[in-house]
């Protein structure tokens, strides 16, 4: 790279546009990236990809200078830049689109692009300016947005496009994303790489963080891997396999797929019949939904965020009422008015690992010993003399579950925030599966996930099937529903839009059955 | 009839800018601070100690040198409102240095501004003045005294018009034109300027502003200087503007709670903020003026008639005033992620 790089500080056409030196950075004790060097060459889309927690995300906000380097150094098109804060990375023509978006959501499209972007002291000439700018760019990349809209009131999808939007006016030559994908429609998904490929054609180069292999092999040019704040390799797409980048990110083999037997389908467990919810807005969530749930199967619930899949599970666990309709529990109905709650259904055998663990699966301050008994707390065993807590019982039982789920560092006194993501869900699902439910409804079971336990709590899903339980599995990841379910349904709009069994359809299909459009007649 | 519009409602109107202009200022106060994400409920504390501050200086300005003042005439009045600008200005750094820097809780904080402001006030009132925390009347050039606009006098007779122009436009002081000025000014900063676009934004999500490259601490420490000049402004009145002409022992009595009330209100709005604490105004004139009122089935004892600006306080507090939103990053200290 050497050859490339040019010491005098005069910008070299043929230098690349990212050049990392050795970065190092630490959280305390936990070294964040260990010295880590990367090229990335101008006009290219390059990717990195890494489990969560592998340091992708630190290394890139060192970049833009939201976080500071302990060492190393960093040359923007061969040049040496010092970036000490994002001041400095924009002064350097780098943008970032952050995972969570850095709007301001009752700003308008346009006050949020020209945030700190100003011309002078008086906004009146920059809005002007900009509103041109934005047309200017609508009309280059796609990126169709109303600058008078509020941000607040415009989809993820397009207020991702003003975060890409904001780069742009601010002049960027080379657009950070960090996981971009994590919150599109798989429609939108196309649009942005379809945007990003445009970028692309005029010369700006792009980094995407992502821990979706198949964008990865999709969009990129290049892939760098990290792991545990190193990185592992660096390598043309063209030339690697998602399980080669896999085995690189985890640093073992892993399945992709799913190992799973046929289901061995037996009678019906639960039945839900005309089930309709009404928010407190009035808004109709859930309308008139019938389906029926076995022994011995999985079936996943299909559909993008948003389309009465959470009201579907809220009102099955307990947690919200439903406006009508009946739910029946080996043919006898359970309660479903706002009377219910989570603890009578967990009673009936009906177990539940929710969408948001940090909401509602675990309490996040409390000891994992604690969080493994929740929910439970008041069964038997649980409770010791005078009705108190048996702790000793509570610690022990966390020892097992723990050892038994993998769930490392296995110490039943760290608290729930102290694991990573893919370890939490664990101590969720260990719980839950654990207490043997003849139903087991589980909502985004690896969101956040890494790789390695995504393999192993999809494992146990299947397990807890072959066992002849009932399982009723809502995710976003059409992947995930396709690898697991014996029989998907999928939800749009509060109505389930369709039925299919996994092995008689694609992922065009069910694309189109999630956004509302009947395959047959393509309305 | 006509003489109830003329006299009476005149003079209510009258004496409710008067007691709006310290809330006014105060609210404006807060409006800066809780846009910029910082709570502050020690307004009535930096008020305190900028009436102190202002009743005390302008008094020792205007003693003549043998009474160990600095005989400084009609400037003192001057000096007085310098110091309660310093004053709460001091008071709300040391806000901004818990809240901003330290990352402090902003409610205690406040809370502890509001007692430190209280007692402190009292202890050095008694010690340099020994009036049992008052400190002394002040006469003419250590006060504002009340201007007459141009034409008011010729205009006097002229009905109705001539009427509001003299009786309710004319013969306040400075700080009371300023205080609407202000309210303009605070518009115009707040959705007309980069300053005032930077500032909403840091209030709602001061990631957006750190990563567009501005520095969140920087705004967020210009924002409560300006809050603390308004405290100033406000406090100042109290003492320097009012018939107290000076200060006394827990002068504020409330009005910091009552402007934030009445921001909370208007919906941190700085032309809602004005029509707000007007009406808060106005019913504290009515409270003084109306003693007891005579509904003819039952008599409202005075109590109750100056007790009205604090019911509708709580009454505005409890949230029976329409949903109002506050700035959403406001009251968390900004971190950066991990």
């Amino acid at each position: 790279m050497s050859s490339t790089t040019n010491n005098a500080g005069r910008l070299d056409a043929a230098a690349p546009a990212i050049e990392l030196i050795g970065i190092s950075k630490a959280f305390g004790s936990v070294q964040a990236n260990k010295d880590i060097s990367m090229v990335v060459a101008k006009g290219a889309i390059h990717g990195i990809v890494g489990e969560n927690g592998a340091g992708k995300s630190t290394l890139m906000s060192i970049l833009y200078g939201f976080y500071k380097a302990d060492s190393g150094s960093v040359k923007i098109d061969g040049v040496l830049t010092q970036i000490n804060d994002s001041h400095d990375a924009i002064a350097a023509g780098i943008g970032m689109v952050h995972q969570h978006f850095m709007l301001v959501d009752n700003f308008t499209v346009l006050e949020n692009v020209v945030l700190g972007a100003e011309d002078g002291a008086l906004l009146g000439p920059s809005l002007r300016k900009a509103r041109k700018e934005l047309k200017r760019l609508a009309d280059e990349y796609e990126l169709d947005v109303d600058p008078d809209a509020l941000v607040e009131d415009i989809s993820v999808g397009f207020q991702q496009r003003v975060e890409i939007l904001k780069a742009l006016y601010r002049q960027a030559e080379i657009l950070i994303l960090d996981e971009p994908t994590g919150v599109l429609t798989p429609d939108e998904a196309d649009h942005l790489f379809r945007i990003l490929r445009n970028l692309k054609a005029q010369g700006k180069t792009i980094v995407i963080i992502t821990h979706k292999l198949r964008e990865i092999m999709d969009v990129t040019d290049s892939v760098s891997v990290m792991r545990r704040g190193e990185m592992t390799k660096t390598i043309a797409t063209s030339t690697t396999s998602p399980e080669d980048l896999a085995e690189a990110m985890v640093g073992r083999r892993v399945l992709l797929e799913v190992n799973k037997k046929p289901a061995e389908v037996g009678e019906t467990v639960m039945q839900i019949k005309g089930l309709s919810v009404t928010d407190v807005h009035g808004v109709q969530r859930l309308k008139n939904v019938s389906f029926e749930l076995k022994r011995g199967e999985i079936l996943g619930i299909a559909g993008v965020a948003g389309n009465g899949q959470s009201e579907l599970l809220e009102v099955i666990s307990g947690i919200g009422a439903a406006t009508s309709g009946e739910v029946l529990l080996h043919g006898e109905a359970i309660d479903i008015s706002p009377k219910a709650n989570a603890g009578m259904r967990r009673q009936r055998g009906i177990g539940h690992v929710p969408e948001d663990r940090h909401q509602r699966g675990l309490v996040m301050p409390f000891m994992t010993w604690e969080n493994t008994a929740f929910g439970y707390h008041n069964e038997p065993e649980y409770c010791g003399k005078f009705g108190l807590a048996n702790q000793k019982f509570m610690k022990q039982d966390a020892r097992e579950k723990m050892e038994r789920f993998d769930i490392r560092p296995p110490i039943p006194q760290l608290v729930a925030s102290h694991f990573s993501g893919g370890n939490q869900q664990k101590i969720v699902l260990a719980r839950e599966i654990e207490r043997n439910p003849d139903v087991l409804l589980i909502g985004q079971p690896t969101r956040g996930v890494d790789i390695g336990a995504i393999e192993f709590i999809h494992q146990q899903i299947v397990n807890l099937r072959d066992s002849g339980k009932a399982i009723l599995l809502v995710s976003v990841e059409l992947d995930e529903i396709q690898a697991l379910s014996d029989r998907i349904l999928v939800m749009f709009d509060g109505v389930i839009q369709g039925e299919r069994l996994p092995e008689d359809t694609n992922e065009g299909e069910l694309g189109l059955l999630m956004a509302g459009v009947d395959p047959e007649t393509k309305s | 009839m006509m003489d109830f519009l003329t006299n009476d409602l005149l003079q209510l109107s009258d004496s409710a800018v008067r007691n709006a202009i310290p809330l006014l200022l105060a609210c404006l106060a807060g409006l800066y601070s809780e846009r910029a994400g910082i709570f502050d409920i020690g307004l009535e504390g930096k008020m305190l100690v900028a009436a102190f501050a202002a009743g005390a200086f302008s008094a020792i300005a205007g003693m003549p040198i043998a009474d160990g003042g600095w005989d400084m005439g009609a400037w003192s009045v001057w000096i007085g409102l310098g110091a309660a600008i310093i004053a709460s200005t001091v008071f709300s750094m040391i806000h901004a240095f818990a809240s901003i820097t330290l990352r402090g809780n902003q409610l205690i904080s406040g809370v502890a501004i509001n007692f430190f402001a209280a007692g402190i006030t009292v202890l050095i009132g008694q010690y340099w003045f020994r009036m049992g925390g008052q400190t002394p009347q002040l006469r003419a050039g250590q006060r504002f005294e009340p201007i007459t606009l141009p034409f008011a006098d010729s205009l006097k007779d002229v009905p109705v018009i001539g009427d509001i122009y003299f009786k309710l436009i004319s013969g306040h002081n400075i700080i009371v034109y300023m205080g609407f000025a202000i309210v303009a000014l605070t518009w115009w900063v707040l959705y007309r300027t980069r300053f005032g676009l930077r500032m909403r934004a840091v209030g709602e999500n001061p990631g957006a502003v750190d990563t567009a490259g501005i520095s969140v601490v920087k705004l967020r420490y210009s924002a409560l200087i300006i809050t603390g000049i308004l405290c100033g402004l406000a406090g100042a009145y109290l003492s320097l503007g009012t018939a107290a002409a000076g200060f006394g022992k827990d002068m504020t009595a409330g009005r910091g709670f009552i402007a934030l009330a009445a921001l909370i209100f208007a919906k941190w709005k700085p032309i809602s903020a004005m029509w707000a604490t007007l009406l808060f105004g106005m019913l504290e004139a009515i409270g003084n003026k109306y003693q007891t009122v005579d509904l003819g089935f039952v008599v409202l004892p005075g109590q109750f008639m100056q007790a009205l600006p604090y019911i509708l306080t709580v009454v505005i507090l409890a949230g029976f005033v329409g949903k109002a939103i506050p700035p959403k990053a406001g009251g968390e200290p900004y971190v950066k992620e991990r």
